[in-house]
């Protein structure tokens, strides 16, 4: 048979964090040797691409030209999948993702036609899932450089920042603070040397996106960092990433080596005289180094604590020269804006909120994964549509949105319209973009205690608010949620979150009482019957429960009595068993074993 | 090496022309194989490497070639279908690669189906 040069099938392995842990790469490996098999490794090409956002259905398969999505694979469907799929052309309907089947038709439909897809705008995340991260020349065949070609020969630095300013586009990472301002800033300090930095110290429980990034389209940083260079003359970047996402880095040092071989970076980029360069430094995962001045402080070989500000980095920042400091996310967005222009952009959003914002969707939710969606969309559309509700037909009961820093959102206000503004409004904030979607079953006491808890360890302790104060309020949670608690205590965590809100040195701090203050706002029915019933509303605090058998239900098969592990209950075969609660420790193991009867509850 | 910014946009060019199988436009044109057993047998193979590798040479991004089962006409295999927007679909039967290069040049190309190897010019089929 004669060999002949053409590719007929792309099949897009997900090798983002997710599908990876889901065994992707193993299924890459079978799918080689299924082609080799069947000798068709000359008309399919096999790609690792980054995350399609659709997590919790991993690993997942794109086969194209198709467009068949085959998602929860397992290494032996893909022996069916090459045979059927790509040897004889049928598509295999029982291994496709359901929502691109139906009923009756041999047409799937397209992945943008699903409930998950539909309402996502791609901004951010427009190469994630779509070009392999690994080869530059798949960057460039989809406008890869082009922006920067462009900045270069047609634009004055003035007119960059002018094109940013314009878009409206703010900061990523949390606080939304205007990029193009951050960029005039530094453009109009006088120095000779200045630097990029992107902040990818993504520190927030949950939070996932900045990581996909760096690992779907890493090419995209590098061209966006050595734009914001030519804006503010600077000719050296630090990519600033947290050293536990080790796919990311490498990724990236692969990234920027080909960028070197290419000219993009380095000296006289474009013939143009421009010259950057950059390097990935790597951090020991403290949460704080998030912060822009502890994380310079890093990156200069020092203890990661954060700065009084001003001065701000814009004037005085890494090695005491002028630096732009500016999240991953908002680093994608330069490209975009430079490729369709300022006006596309700010024609996305809401009157102060522009654009896009990608959320990592976590939680008690159907569809667990990063979504990327135009600000100004109600946190309703994101959780009923895009992620498909609450499982197990529990009833919805908060959000939280951006981490330690943010806050709980409840049912009556999932209503309102995302953005920077809307989400401080209720006490809540953007943040790196974190959404933990919570059912009936989560308390809210709880909830606030775990965030404090991860704040008190990842306190840096160099100011005393935030050291002290944010001990003194996990110590007064954990008082609450043991049942020991006076409406005292709630005067207290009041107060202490106003002082500390006020008087802490960097954002870590200042923002570490909102999960308190909010849920506080918003449920604090919850946490009154902690205190004045003694009781957990959801059953979580083990210490404010009982758990009892109801005499009527009980048959006596002694099979709660076999599990429980501290021989807490007693009772004869066939006869009415008993728990003494001097002796439980609320293990739980008891009421699951009496599923068939029900004959055990908490309360 | 470094690279000119006209090199940037020739390693563009270049790479459109593979990723092209990544997206769906919307007057695209569609070339199934029959690839089902009997198809194979009678030598659908070579018809869908001339397909690929025809549409390939000349550039036609609007082209994707695809494969089916079998089609239910096992006699007159190897069998192609053309699907077009807004258009009747055309059955090719008895294909070859020669044939295939012709379908290629003068429907793909110049929206002229080719009469005389369609499922139509067969005798005997009603």
């Amino acid at each position: 048979m004669i060999r002949m040069n053409f590719v007929r099938n792309h099949v897009l392995v997900c090798a983002g964090t997710g599908c990876v842990a889901a065994k992707s790469k193993e299924i890459m490996d079978e799918f080689q040797l299924q082609l080799e098999k069947q000798g068709l490794t000359d008309e399919v090409k096999v790609i690792l691409t980054g995350c399609f956002g659709l997590c919790a259905l991993g690993p997942i398969v794109v086969v194209y030209p198709e467009g068949a999505f085959y998602s929860e694979l397992k290494v032996e469907d893909i022996a069916t999948i090459v045979e059927e799929h790509i040897l004889k052309g049928r598509v295999v309907k029982g291994l496709l993702y359901h929502e691109t089947v139906q009923e009756g038709s041999d047409t799937i439909s397209g992945l943008n036609e699903t409930s998950f897809y539909k309402k996502q705008v791609r901004v951010s995340l427009r190469n994630c899932g779509v070009i392999d991260p690994e080869n530059i020349d798949e960057y460039i065949a989809y406008d890869g450089y082009e922006a920067l070609a462009k900045c270069l020969t047609e634009m004055t630095p003035e007119a960059v920042i002018d094109e940013i300013l314009k878009s409206g586009l703010r900061g990523r990472g949390g606080g939304g603070f205007p990029t193009g301002l951050k960029w005039q800033f530094a453009a109009r300090e006088k120095s000779d040397i200045k630097y990029i930095c992107c902040n990818a110290d993504e520190g927030d429980p949950g939070a996932f996106m900045d990581r996909s990034v760096l690992e779907g389209d890493p090419h995209n940083i590098i061209e966006s960092m050595a734009i914001a260079g030519y804006a503010i003359g600077a000719s050296q970047g630090y990519i600033y990433v947290r050293a536990e996402y080790p796919i990311a880095v490498e990724r990236m040092n692969i990234a920027i080596a080909q960028a070197k071989e290419y000219g993009f970076l380095g000296q006289n980029i474009f013939g143009t005289g421009f010259n950057f360069d950059l390097e990935v430094r790597l951090g020991a995962g403290a949460f704080v180094c998030g912060e822009e001045t502890a994380l310079m402080m890093s990156i200069e070989g020092n203890r990661g604590e954060p700065n009084p500000r001003p001065p701000f980095p814009a004037v005085k920042g890494l090695f005491g020269k002028p630096t732009v400091l500016n999240n991953v996310e908002t680093f994608t967005n330069i490209t975009w804006i430079l490729l369709h222009g300022a006006e596309a952009f700010a024609a996305m959003g809401t009157e102060k909120s522009k654009g896009t914002k990608v959320f990592a969707l976590g939680g008690n939710i159907t569809n667990t994964g990063l979504v990327e969606v135009p600000m100004g969309i109600t946190l309703r559309e994101i959780v009923d549509e895009i992620g498909g509700g609450v499982p197990n037909g529990k009833a919805f009961k908060a959000a939280q949105t951006g981490g330690p820093s943010g806050g709980c959102i409840p049912c009556e206000l999932l209503d309102i319209p995302i953005d920077y503004d809307s989400l401080i409004s209720i006490g809540s904030m953007m943040g790196s973009g974190g959404l933990i979607v919570m059912d009936e079953d989560s308390c809210m006491v709880d909830i606030a205690k775990f965030f404090l808890d991860f704040t008190v360890e990842e306190s840096c302790g160099k100011c005393t608010p935030c050291r002290i104060g944010t001990k003194r309020m996990l110590d007064i949670l954990e008082k609450i949620s043991e049942g020991h608690g006076t409406m005292e205590d709630i005067c207290a965590l009041e107060e202490l979150s106003a002082h500390i809100k006020e008087n802490s040195l960097c954002g870590l701090g200042q923002t570490a009482p909102n999960p308190v203050a909010s849920t506080l706002a918003h449920f604090r029915d919850e946490y009154e019957a902690h205190v004045l019933e003694k009781r957990c509303p959801a059953g979580v605090c083990k210490n404010l429960l009982q758990y009892f058998i109801i005499p009527e239900k009980c048959v006596g098969c002694t099979l709660c009595k076999r599990v429980c592990p501290t021989d807490a209950i007693v009772g004869e075969v066939k006869q009415v068993h008993e728990i003494i609660q001097e002796k439980c420790i609320k293990c739980d193991a008891c009421r699951e074993a009496c599923k068939k009867f029900n004959a055990i509850v908490k309360r | 090496m470094a690279k000119t910014i006209e090199e940037l946009r020739a390693i563009r060019e270049k790479m459109r022309g593979q990723i092209d199988l990544r997206q769906k436009g919307e007057d695209n044109l569609r070339v199934v194989v029959g690839m089902a057993t009997c198809g194979i047998a009678a030598g659908a193979r070579p018809v869908l490497h001339a397909f690929t590798e025809e549409v390939r040479r000349r550039g036609l991004n609007n082209v994707t070639v695809g494969q089916a089962g079998c089609i239910g006409l096992c006699q007159f295999e190897p069998i192609v279908e053309v699907y077009a927007p807004d258009a009747e679909k055309v059955t090719y039967v008895n294909m070859d690669a020669e044939k295939a290069a012709r379908v290629v040049a003068e429907h793909l190309v110049n929206n002229r189906v080719v009469a005389e190897y369609t499922v139509g010019a067969v005798e005997g089929l009603k």
